[in-house]
């Protein structure tokens, strides 16, 4: 390990203080299970972990049926499908939540850290893309909100400026008639990274989709966005046909690297072919089921 | 020389203070710090499950937890499974069953299986998989390992 300190931050603004004045090696320490892995084998310059879980507002999960979700950036992965909020008007998170990791990673990994930490793959941001997920970001010139679907910027490059950190993410209350779904593709069954990750979200006026969001991961330098794909859709019934548009909207989105875990060849035809299911699954769920 | 820091937390049920670098892992300072050497070290990056341990109430890898972040917590380590006078009933059905061979993955396995069958005493033959899949084994074979939770689940009565 390098030579790194370890403080705790008690205050949103006693974290923004200690990372203002510790500089580009001060690091957020969440869950720690992408950041103390880093920070030991030297893939990341870091002499200061500040630790945001004893903040509160981290560490909480708030409902209300008008405002919506917000999930601290420090709640762990098990809390997340624990709740039964959580799991019965945002199962999308809960499908994200259940795969990052084995047992003991998601005793600690947090939402905050899979969307700081930037990796193209990171399993939870398609789904909270599709959500309409917001950060709430707290720093030296005060609060601001950015949509997840905009904070990523690159490989382990996000909007986040010196002495800013996540404090937490919110979700607006499910529309009605709405269903959201995200699944990905690892070669093992558990505990591997995405060859492709993918999220829908569609809701429905009588049997016409009148929105929808498809957001894929895995493929590009950050997630996705798939305009084309929603737009395949909405307007229509939900047909074989339209369905297939939207997964060929997503296969000539999808911008893939060749790399040991997948063929850019596999990796486009597996863009399809979960886009195709998360459609088929959020209307599912839409629909009650 | 880096900095020296004393942290107080429950270890096995025993309010423990140790003094520790501030850069160690939890696991640097079970096993080099305290001496609870039953938390094994196997890939020091979070894959293996084999430095697993109850951290306040649930499963984490040690490896992935700074020892200065365990202040005030409670935490199990293998040697707080078995009571003074014996094996747990898990640990006697990891032994009936042979579901350890070199023995390295085998406090990780203990220590995730507790932490099942303490929030879900009789998991299917599925979610025993699915919890444990954060859990590596190099020689015994998943399948022994499984019969010995199922055992001691069984074990336990209805
Ligand atoms: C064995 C193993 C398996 C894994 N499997 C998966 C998987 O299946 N899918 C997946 O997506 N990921 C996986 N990961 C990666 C990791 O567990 C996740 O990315 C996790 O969500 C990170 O959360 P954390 O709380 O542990 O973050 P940390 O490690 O604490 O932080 C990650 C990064 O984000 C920064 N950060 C953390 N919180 C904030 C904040 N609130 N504001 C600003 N910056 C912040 C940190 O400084 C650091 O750079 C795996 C990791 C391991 C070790
Ligand atoms: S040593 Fe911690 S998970 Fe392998
Ligand atoms: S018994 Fe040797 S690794 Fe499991």
């Amino acid at each position: 390990m390098q030579k790194v300190r370890y403080t705790r931050a008690n205050s949103v603004e006693e974290a923004v203080a200690l990372l203002e004045k510790g500089g580009a090696t001060a690091r957020p320490l969440a869950g720690g299970t992408d950041l103390i892995v880093q920070a030991r084998e030297r893939r990341r310059k870091v002499d200061l972990f500040v630790d945001i879980k004893p903040i509160p507002e981290t560490n909480e999960i708030t409902f209300d049926p008008a405002g919506g979700l917000t999930i601290g950036a420090a709640v762990p992965a098990y809390r997340i499908y624990g709740n039964e909020t959580v799991s019965r008007l945002y199962p999308a998170l809960v499908d994200a939540c259940r795969v990052i990791g084995g047992t003991a990673i998601q005793g600690r990994a947090s939402l905050g850290g899979n969307l700081c930490n930037s990796s193209p793959a990171a399993d939870s941001v398609p789904a909270m893309i599709v959500l309409e997920g917001v950060a709430n970001i707290a720093g030296p010139r005060g609060r601001r909100s950015v949509p997840v679907e905009e904070f990523n910027t690159g490989p382990g490059q996000n909007v986040l400026q010196p002495g800013e950190f996540v404090v937490s993410i919110h979700f607006p209350p499910p529309a009605r008639n709405s269903g959201a779904a995200w699944d990905r593709f690892i070669p093992r069954n558990e505990m591997d990274i995405a060859v492709v990750n993918a999220g829908v979200q569609l809701r429905f006026e009588g049997d016409r989709v009148s929105w929808a969001k498809v957001a894929i991961g895995a493929v590009a330098p950050t997630a996705l966005v798939v305009p084309a794909a929603a737009e395949a859709l909405v307007g229509k019934p939900l047909s074989d046909a339209t369905i297939e548009a939207a997964a060929e909207a997503a296969r000539q989105a999808a911008r893939p690297i060749d790399d040991m875990r997948g063929s850019i060849r596999q990796r486009k035809h597996l863009v399809g072919v979960y886009v195709a299911r998360m459609i088929r699954k959020a209307a599912e769920r839409a629909r009650g089921g | 020389m880096t900095e020296r820091i004393i942290i107080t937390a429950t270890i096995n049920d025993e309010e423990t203070q140790f003094m520790a670098d501030m850069r160690d892992s939890l696991l640097d300072a079970l096993r080099e710090r305290i001496g609870l050497t039953g938390t094994k070290e196997g890939c020091n990056n979070g894959n293996c499950g084999a430095c697993a341990v109850i951290m306040d109430g649930r499963l984490v890898n040690s490896c992935c937890v700074m020892a200065a972040e365990v202040e005030g917590s409670e935490i199990t380590t293998v040697e707080g499974l078995a009571e003074a006078d014996g094996l747990t009933p898990l640990q006697e059905a990891f032994l009936e069953e042979a579901a350890l061979q070199c023995g390295i993955c085998t406090p990780g396995f203990l220590v995730a299986s507790k932490a099942l069958l303490d929030v879900n005493p009789h998991p299917s033959e599925h979610e025993i998989r699915f919890w444990l899949a954060g859990n590596l084994c190099r020689c015994t074979g998943y399948d022994k390992i499984i019969r010995a939770v199922q055992k001691a689940a069984a074990q336990r009565g209805a």
